[in-house]
């Protein structure tokens, strides 16, 4: 710094460096000082930690306050003083003490109708399938009792995934052991803080947890709207076309279910696929649902789609209409699904599927590729008869939810019949295991962003219902709620006598 | 316990300094390949983006792929190893090779008969026949192999009621609650207890599964250094004393997430055990809450193998949350949260799992029920579970201090059965998992990014169904293996304790269960259907 006096042809040396201080002016000397000391005092100043500055340099607070404040310290107890939800927690106490498959027995001898659980293809129980998961348990034992990475592969997960990629029609499969979190651990593998996805606002919990662990930008779109989908696209373009350098960096996905749980709704995938490759947005697939279940046109749609990959979540997926052993698989391209092997959470830190369940699952898609869509036609035209049916018969007194096909249907309660509450539909389940029925309340999670706005009771079809047993469904659900109109009419009456101006 | 010393032994500068030029020299010659590669002088295996996405955004980062591509490729045979058998003492690997250095596999047909290090089988409870297996077969019998539906709904089964009954009795707890993925057990139940406005602190080695979970709670996070109750002192002050950020409100409630006892996390395989008993100290004086992940802990370490609560004589009610797993010591699947009645009716009204996720299969709960029998005392031969624990834990002391006196850098406490041992480099992490399974042993091996940098390791995990004379067997032949890799890089003497482990010692543990080692071939399959319909 002393050295500013550049005189190119000058040839500097100590003793020359020496004099130039001696002759320099004084003033100059001791602005050179202030310098050398303000350097100085920043090497020896405390380093800037946000942390040990809170509020300035005199707040730093003394033991003895620290002490004062941690001793009036009242954290709130660990687990809130939530009033117990009884019916709730009877569900944990009204155990099955055969399997639950098309019928059900109970503790207390009742044997039940099952319109509750998602055995879509009424394939728990069936003998072939529970024979070679025995076979398997004889040979392999019953846990994995590793992750994959361990020694916990077995040649049943391989011999299950190349048997899935097959019958998708896809390059790759990968193996989750457990359906709720393939989708919510597939999701965050690709999708990172600065990416934007696109939800549909009906999705189920599954794919709200994988967005929330994404990080990523969530834009949810009207139910099944593709129009104000492509509103929304159109504006991210629009961004887009602003801002390329971070448009060139910023992944968008758009995530929807194939068949709603939450609704019963099929997602319009052809237009989703168009979409995609308009805007170049990468498409989640959630099958949980719908696997074998919307057979045909859904295969077709599957394999000439090409959308980017099914992310297929939720032990629902298999276990509701195969055997219930399968809980969750991803399928797709190569380049795409290979990536999760090394950074889905839910692939490389958990144990891997039990391999009897492996193998059960694996009997259980041979039988679907043998059978060729039959008991998925079948459960479609059931699916259909009810919903017709539903909606003939039970016009004023529920209201259905869900496509024609769909073999998940939601009902409540019409108005006349009184409120549509949590209370009533659990007594109406109540009351339906009393004829015999076995019928469940969608249960939901108080954070639950897909949820609907009303409680339901979720019907699930199975493609071996019969015609009598339809029947007895309807005629409960028809006897039970009309029970309840005259109740509500009567009430009404008393009412009016009392207060005629109500109605 | 004594004997117990925390401090690890660091890795040496020489080897440090070698592994960093390994590193370097990978990723020089693996960009050298990319160029070859980008030029077509070399066939480009990697999956590529299909045609018809070419221009969309790529999926994953170029530094990701370009790991996979040119460094775990190279190495991709000593990982995900398929078997054919029962992970039990001994497994067969089903042989592989790589017609293409590594990007493809052909399975010939044939397999390799090793020694099993590698799964976690504790007590030994993975069988194929046996009073388990037996149990397990007549409930797949009874309610089939799947429910469909959740707890919630519609799924719960008679054997659920009896497992959570007797995980409770087992654990000393009020009640429990069992889920069928261990990982969602941590990932999806965190947020039932914990949420905004509080505040986690959380081990920095914690399970992948553990920080999912947190993440989803919508809480604070702090995190704390490995094992050090001085740093989470430190921060849980600084937590009361400061309160949320931004808004300085004081937290409503504190969770402590120490690290799972032997911690298998995003840095693998430590060995160490929690300092429990320090843990709860500092819990009860700052009223924050203790949630205790004993996913390896659990059968395994303890005087009855009630994990690390028993292992220090704690008391199971200054954990507010037990959580565990069924898959390491019980041979099944799944996890469990226990606890006092009150918050495990809590979780039950409010767990994500157990609202939308499928209850537990019959034959995993079948399989776990009986696991607990046996050490419970009331299935199986006589004693049959304390020797199963003793077993393990002879095991593990033996072949720790066999691995000391080798001169390996062994990591963790002395009764921990996992043993990681140092590797360092590579090369030698590649050649060791090559030449171990040449030899009989299946042992697993992490590096990068697994493990810190400059601590890849192998790790063995031991097993109540290893006999001494397979021990025996092992160590010779990573005697040699470490003299040919040279990897003997302990410069300290073994610890004390470990000169009068010798075969000796062991035997004379094991002499009060004079019955031979064989795992319980001689269980009657009417015994299991016995158990079940109990």
């Amino acid at each position: 710094m002393l050295i500013f006096v550049a005189d190119a042809d000058v040839s500097w040396e100590f003793s020359d460096l020496i004099e130039a201080i001696y002759s320099a002016p004084t003033y100059h000397l001791v602005f050179e000082g202030c310098l050398i000391l303000f350097i100085v005092g920043l090497l020896f100043q405390h380093s800037f930690l946000p942390s040990k500055r809170r509020g300035g340099s005199g707040d730093r607070l003394s033991k003895a306050e620290e002490d004062q404040l941690i001793a009036e310290w009242q954290p709130e107890p660990l687990v809130s003083g939530d009033p117990a939800d009884e019916a709730l927690l009877a569900s944990y106490q009204r155990c099955a003490t055969s399997q639950v498959g098309r019928s059900v027995t109970y503790s207390d001898g009742r044997t039940l109708v099952n319109f509750a659980t998602g055995n879509f293809l009424d394939f728990i129980g069936e003998a072939r399938i529970r024979d070679r998961a025995l076979a398997s348990l004889r040979h392999y034992g019953v846990g994995s009792c590793g992750p994959r990475g361990f020694y916990g592969t077995m040649d049943v997960h391989l011999h299950l995934e190349e048997q899935l990629a097959k019958f998708y029609g896809c390059e790759e499969a990968v193996l989750y052991s457990y359906g709720f979190s393939t989708i919510a651990s597939a999701i965050p593998s690709y999708a990172k803080r600065h990416d934007i996805i696109f939800a549909d606002e009906r999705c189920c919990f599954a794919i709200q947890q994988g967005l929330e662990a994404s990080r990523s930008k969530i834009i949810r779109f009207a139910h099944n709207d593709t129009a104000h989908l492509e509103e929304l696209l159109q504006r991210q373009a629009e961004h887009d076309r602003r801002d390329p350098k971070k448009a060139r960096v910023t992944r968008k996905f758009i995530v929807v279910e194939g068949l709603y749980v939450n609704c019963g709704d099929i997602c319009p995938l052809g237009e989703l696929v168009k979409l995609k490759y308009k805007y170049k947005v990468r498409l989640f697939v959630e099958e949980s649902a719908s696997l074998g279940t919307l057979g045909a046109t859904r295969a077709r749609h599957l394999r000439g789609g090409r959308r980017q990959r099914a992310g297929r979540g939720s032990d629902s997926g298999w276990n509701r209409e195969c055997s219930g052993p399968l809980r969750g698989f991803v399928v797709g391209t190569k380049y795409v699904v290979d990536h999760q092997r090394l950074s889905g959470l839910g692939y490389c830190f958990s144990a891997s599927l039990p391999p009897m369940l492996a193998a059960a699952a694996s009997e259980a898609l041979t039988m679907v590729d043998e059978m060729r869509g039959e008991r998925t036609a079948r459960l479609k035209s059931v699916s259909d008869r009810l919903h017709q049916r539903l909606l003939a018969e039970l016009d004023n007194l529920w209201s259905v939810e869900g496509a024609p096909m769909s073999p998940i249907k939601h009902l409540r309660l019409h108005r006349c019949t009184g409120e549509n509450s949590l209370p009533a539909l659990e007594a109406a389940c109540a009351a339906a295991a009393d004829a015999g029925l076995l019928l469940t309340v969608a249960r939901y999670v108080a954070q639950d962003l897909g949820q609907p706005a009303q409680p339901s009771i979720r019907l699930s079809v199975n493609c071996n219902h019969s015609d009598s047993e339809i029947g007895s469904l309807l005629d409960f659900l028809k006897s039970y709620a009309t029970g309840l109109a005259k109740k509500c009419f009567q009430q009404l009456n008393i009412s009016r006598k009392v207060r005629p101006w109500i109605i | 316990m004594a004997d117990n010393d925390h401090s690890e032994e660091p890795t040496p500068y020489i080897e440090a300094i070698v592994t960093y030029i390994s590193y370097v020299l990978l990723a020089v010659f693996g960009h050298i390949r990319d160029f070859l590669r980008n030029k077509g002088f070399e066939a480009n295996m990697i999956a590529t983006e299909p045609d018809r996405t070419k221009s969309f955004v790529p999926l994953y980062q170029n530094f990701e792929s370009f790991f996979t591509r040119n460094l775990y490729r190279r190495i991709r045979d000593c990982w995900n190893r398929p078997i054919t058998t029962c992970p039990g003492a001994e497994f067969e690997v089903m042989d592989r090779d790589s017609p293409d250095y590594g990007w493809t596999f052909r399975y010939p047909g044939s397999t390799t008969r090793a020694v099993n290090f590698g799964s976690y089988n504790y007590l030994g409870f993975a069988e194929s026949s046996g009073y388990c297996a037996d149990a397990a077969v007549a409930a797949t019998e009874m309610y089939g192999c799947g429910v469909g539906s959740s707890r919630t709904e519609v799924g719960s089964l008679n054997i659920h009621t009896q497992l959570e009954r007797a995980m409770a009795e087992y654990l000393g707890t009020e009640d429990a609650i069992v889920f069928p993925m261990g990982f969602a057990t941590n990932a999806l139940n965190m947020a039932a207890l914990v949420g905004k406005g509080c505040c986690i602190l959380s081990d920095e080695l914690n399970h992948s599964s553990l920080v999912l979970g947190s993440r989803l709670t919508g809480a604070t996070i702090k995190i704390f250094k490995h094992n050090n109750p001085a740093d989470l002192e430190a921060k849980l002050r600084e937590a009361i004393v400061y309160g949320q950020a931004r808004t300085r409100r004081p937290f409503t409630k504190i969770l402590i997430v120490p690290d799972a006892p032997q911690v298998e996390g995003v840095y693998s395989m430590e060995g160490s055990i929690v300092r429990l008993p320090e843990i709860i100290a500092l819990k009860k004086r700052y009223q924050a809450y203790l949630y205790l992940d004993e996913a390896h802990s659990i059968g395994a370490l303890g005087t009855s193998g009630r994990g690390v609560v028993d292992y220090y004589g704690c008391d199971p009610r200054d954990v507010d949350v037990l959580m565990g797993t069924f898959t390491k010591s019980f041979g099944g699947a799944g996890g469990y949260i226990a606890g006092s009645s009150r918050l495990v009716r809590h979780v039950r009204q409010s767990s994500h799992s157990a609202i939308y996720g499928a209850s537990m299969p019959a034959p995993v709960a079948a399989q776990i029920l009986t696991a607990l029998n046996i050490l419970l005392g009331r299935a199986g031969p006589p004693d049959e579970g304390k020797r199963r624990l003793r077993q393990l834990s002879v095991n593990a002391q033996y072949m720790r201090a066999r691995l000391h006196q080798l001169g390996l850098i062994v990591y963790g406490d002395r009764d921990s059965p996992v043993v990681p041992f140092m590797i360092f480099m590579p090369g030698k992490v590649a050649a060791f998992a090559r030449l171990s399974l040449a030899h009989g042993l299946g042992i697993v091996v992490v590096g990068y990014p697994a493990t810190p940098i400059i601590e890849a390791r192998a790790r063995i995990c031991l097993s109540a169904a290893h006999s001494l004379d397979m021990i025996d067997r092992s160590v010779q032949v990573i005697d040699k293996l470490s003299r040919l890799l040279r990897i003997r890089y302990s410069r300290r003497q073994p610890p004390d304790w470990t000169r009068d482990r010798t075969r000796a010692w062991a035997e004379a543990q094991l002499a009060e269960f004079s019955r031979p080692l064989a795992p319980t071939h001689v269980a009657s399959s009417a015994n299991g259907v016995a158990l079940i319909g109990a």
